[in-house]
């Protein structure tokens, strides 16, 4: 292979089994990671679960106990922060309060030793591409919660990194200034073909966002894969529960009607399995079943399907989520569009259906 | 901070420990030194802790002075009197500024820090000059006299200078910022919704100070006694100026041995009995101090 | 009157009371510094006569000059030391000999001075003898036993203001590339600038105030203004003490408005908190 082949293939950054106690708390169990050049990454997991620590041992803001961090295959373990070609944009956005934003967005240029005339050009540049041109004398205290973000995302892109580093990014904003934000934030990584690097507990910043996740519990990664590949095939239980709604069918595997089936305790049928399911007879085996796949029609439809009775609504506008009773003792989670979801109401017997396809087999 | 460096973190220590050690930890060890000799003529005026004889280096030291401190009843009432005096100043510092200090956590909060520093202001203006202008006003032919005689209260002046009186109101007038300022960064930090709840649950005002506010302000009281005790033990001026023939007081004490006798060595006696009578008070304030900054 | 807060009759009486006994004296000084009469009992009149006298009067100038050499000096050197000191105290949570390091910087601020200013006097003595140095005593012993529990002082406030320091902006400042002692000098000094500010004031007016430790330390060269006034007062109250007094007073009041005004300012200027939560703890996220 040529030389320059290699160097494409290189991964931005590579993360060799990393692991970082806090004193009796492993924070970061063993962690490997490899991002590639111009990715949206995103690091989703719920509080506790080592994200943050992660991404603070890629700012070298902590060091790992063991393991390697490399950008474009330089070891930067034991690196100081000041020496990394990357930079991050903080929970709490962290502008000096007592310099102006051309003044915080100039900082990191002064260090490199950059002359004033190029400071200025290049603090215009990234004002304009978070379209704050004209704040550049305003300090912090007067900007929004919205602004002192965009300010701190141009502070971070200033010195063109290798790699940006995002905390929780759309954490302090509302609801619909987060899907704006979003959105801004997914053209500017475009634009700009920086690598970003998201740390979220927010499934839906993540789905929404990333061009791939890792989902992280305890610590350790525990699926990495596209937005679709997580939601569509999560490879565990904890990922299928953690992101998004799902249904989850634990049982043993048993032949029957031509195809594998799951005997699940509290169902008087075993439950049909997808086609590519390759398993033994006998094997302990979870189904995923997503809520929007379930059907639910009055009367009795052809194939599978599960006698059931309506024990809630949750209207959410546009669609609502279905709560059943079903078998003995079960819950299924049903999501329907509101207007069909208007017919039901408490107690109403319904019949519901899905295609073994729709669902997916979890052994972890 | 991270990457700050052996150097830097030697630096940043070791230049104020260096300085602390040789100018308030050395020089205690020298007083102590000094209180075990005995007075002499000469620079300096006291005998030199090594002497060689001929035969070698040897130490010499004379317990003289301690056995002076014992003996003579003056130490023994000065001591006293001076711890007397504190402790009663201590009370009425905590008497009189507890109501202000609650007043101060209570009121509007932009007036807060406008009031606390009203409260300090004195403080930085001459410590000195304050109690002196107290002997204007407590003289026989003073001012508070002459409105008192002019409002016909009374009809000779009453003495008000030169005794125990005079004494305790310089004492808590000089100190009582001391008090106030640890007391309302408790009552400060008092949530008020306790009070609230203690109302609500049937406590009457009297009751709800005394169930809730008093006991949770007590790191106040307690940081704010030691800070007002422990200096007012071995004060010097306030005796000085406003304390009278009968006024006896530790701080004065060792003044005169020191500047009157020129007896060092048994000044420096006096001192190290001081200190060791006020090291458990100056460990628990340090306790106490460390609390409330981690509080 | 369950303890809501505003103005009540209790408190407003507990407050005016508090400071007309803390300001009466006070008030006292400054209105008989213009009396023209030598008596305080008697009011002769409006004159400003005392502050000609005191302007006159060698000794209390060259007193004042010595006291301001000192004092700017001492609250220099105790700037630099405290600030070092309360830095090393709020960061460094574990190094030899750290429970002595606190106990030397908080007993200086509760011992008595006499002690204080015998115990350096001892100090000076000695190393006279032994080493030569200090070869005589005056406006440099006052400055160095000064600028010691002035330190303290500014170690307290300095640390007390670092412990509310959000630590994300050293963060930020790292990350974009500045080695540590320029986050120091460009983001954390600044960040605490209220302390520095008040604790050079502080530590100025302390030297500027002090008689005792003052007196045990000094030599016959240098007289302290509050020595002058001492020596002076002893004798008798004199007017020209009054008019000194008010001097000092003016003097005093303005550096202090100045100061508390700094730090009004930099209160003001501080970003309102944002809704999220600084740094992760250890073990969080």
């Amino acid at each position: 292979m040529t030389t320059a082949v290699v160097r494409a293939r290189m991964a931005l950054l590579e993360i060799v089994g990393a692991s970082k106690w806090f004193g009796a708390t492993l924070a970061v169990d063993d962690v490997s990671l490899s991002i590639e050049c111009g990715e949206l990454f995103a690091l989703l997991g719920p509080s506790g679960c080592g994200k943050t620590t992660l991404l603070r041992m890629i700012a070298g803001l902590e060091i790992p106990d063991s393991g390697r961090i490399l950008i474009d295959g330089v070891d930067i373990t034991a690196s100081p922060p000041y020496a990394r070609p990357v930079n991050m944009m903080f929970q709490s956005y962290a502008l000096f309060p007592h310099m102006d934003v051309a003044g915080n967005i100039a900082f990191g240029l002064r260090q490199e030793g950059m002359d004033r005339r190029h400071i200025a050009a290049r603090v215009g540049e990234v004002l304009a591409l978070v379209q704050m041109s004209d704040y550049g004398a305003r300090r912090p205290r007067e900007l929004s919660g919205g602004q002192r973000q965009r300010v701190a995302l141009a502070r971070a892109l200033a010195k063109m990194p290798r790699l940006v580093l995002l905390d929780e990014p759309l954490a302090a904003l509302d609801r619909k200034l987060r899907a704006e934000t979003r959105i801004e934030l997914i053209g500017i990584q475009e634009r700009v073909g920086t690598t970003f690097l998201v740390v979220t507990h927010d499934q839906e910043e993540a789905l929404g966002m990333a061009t791939r996740i890792a989902v992280m519990n305890r610590g350790r990664i525990v699926q990495i894969g596209t937005p679709a590949e997580i939601y569509e095939r999560p490879g565990s239980r904890f990922v299928a529960d953690f992101v998004g709604e799902v249904n989850l069918f634990d049982g043993e595997l048993t032949t029957g009607f031509n195809c594998l089936a799951l005997t699940v305790a509290g169902f008087d049928r075993p439950i049909p399995l997808p086609s590519d399911t390759l398993l033994p007879e006998g094997a302990a085996a979870t189904l995923a079943l997503r809520p929007e796949r379930l059907q639910l029609c009055r009367e009795r439809p052809g194939g599978f399907a599960v006698a059931a009775t309506v024990s809630s609504i949750s209207y959410f506008g546009g669609a609502s989520t279905v709560h059943l009773a079903a078998g003995e003792g079960r819950l299924l989670k049903a999501r329907l569009p509101s207007a069909d979801a208007g017919c039901l109401s408490r107690g109403t017997a319904v019949w519901a259906s899905w295609l073994p396809d729709d669902g997916v087999v979890i052994t972890r | 901070m991270i990457g700050i460096g052996r150097l830097g973190r030697l630096t940043l220590i070791g230049l104020p420990f260096a300085w602390l050690g040789l100018f308030f930890l050395v020089p205690l060890l020298i007083v102590l030194k000094i209180s075990l000799a005995q007075s002499a003529i000469g620079i300096p005026p006291y005998t030199s802790l090594f002497f060689d004889d001929g035969s070698g280096l040897k130490i010499q030291v004379s317990l003289a002075n301690f056995v002076l401190l014992v003996h003579d009843d003056l130490y023994l009432r000065a001591y006293l009197g001076a711890l007397g005096n504190a402790a009663l100043a201590t009370a009425l510092c905590l008497l009189f500024g507890y109501p202000i200090a609650h007043a101060i956590a209570r009121a509007p909060k932009a007036w807060r820090h406008l009031l606390l520093f009203l409260v300090m202001l004195p403080f930085w203006t001459s410590f000195l000059i304050r109690v002196y202008a107290w002997i204007a006003i407590l003289k026989p032919n003073g001012l508070l006299n002459q409105l008192l005689i002019a409002t016909g209260l009374i009809t000779a002046p009453l003495p008000l200078l030169y005794n125990a009186f005079s004494v305790e109101l310089g004492l808590v007038y000089s100190y009582l910022p001391f008090m106030i300022l640890p007391l309302y960064g408790s009552l400060s930090a008092l949530d008020e919704c306790l009070i609230e709840a203690a109302a609500d649950l049937g406590a009457r005002p009297v009751r709800a100070f005394l169930a809730v506010t008093l006991p949770l302000s007590l790191p106040g009281i307690a940081a704010g006694s030691l800070l007002v005790l422990i200096p007012a033990v071995g004060e010097f001026v306030i005796p000085d100026l406003l304390g009278g023939a009968d006024t006896l007081m530790i701080g004065k004490v060792l003044w005169d041995e020191f500047f009157n006798n020129r007896d060092w060595p048994v000044a420096s006696a006096v001192a190290v009995v001081l200190v060791a009578a006020l090291a458990i008070p100056i460990l628990f304030a340090q306790k106490f101090l460390e609390q409330e900054r981690t509080a | 009157m369950t303890g809501r807060h505003g103005v009540t009759a209790w408190r407003a009486g507990a407050l005016t009371l508090g400071f007309g006994f803390l300001y009466a004296p006070i008030v006292l000084l400054v209105v008989y510094s213009f009396n023209a009469s030598r008596l305080v009992t008697v009011w002769a009149g409006f004159s400003t006569r005392w502050y000609g006298e005191f302007a006159r009067n060698e000794g209390f100038r060259a007193a004042a000059l010595t006291s301001l050499e000192v004092a700017v000096m001492a609250a220099s050197l105790a700037l630099v030391l405290g600030t070092s000191a309360g830095f090393s105290m709020a960061r460094f949570s574990r190094f030899p000999g750290r429970p002595l390091f606190g106990f030397a910087l908080m007993a200086p601020l509760v011992v008595p001075e006499v002690i204080l200013g015998l115990s350096l006097l001892l100090l000076f003595v000695a190393g006279e003898s032994l080493i030569g140095w200090p070869q005589s005593r005056g406006v440099m012993t006052i400055t160095i036993a000064h600028a010691t529990f002035g330190a303290c002082f500014v170690s307290v406030l300095v640390r007390a203001q670092l412990a509310g320091f959000d630590r994300t902006l050293e963060e930020a400042a790292l990350d974009l590339g500045a080695r540590p002692w320029t986050v120091l000098m460009r983001i954390t000094l600044p960040g605490i600038s209220p302390a520095l500010v008040a604790g050079w004031l502080l530590a100025f007016t302390l030297s500027l105030d002090d008689l005792v430790i003052a007196s045990f330390v000094t030599g016959p060269s240098a007289t302290t203004l509050p020595m002058a006034v001492f020596s002076s007062v002893r004798l008798g109250v004199s007017p020209e003490v009054n008019a000194l007094a008010s001097l000092f007073l003016a003097v005093v009041f303005v550096l202090v408005s100045l100061a508390f005004w700094l730090m009004a300012r930099q209160e003001r200027r501080r970003p309102d908190p944002s809704p999220v939560p600084q740094a992760p703890q250890a073990g969080e996220g």
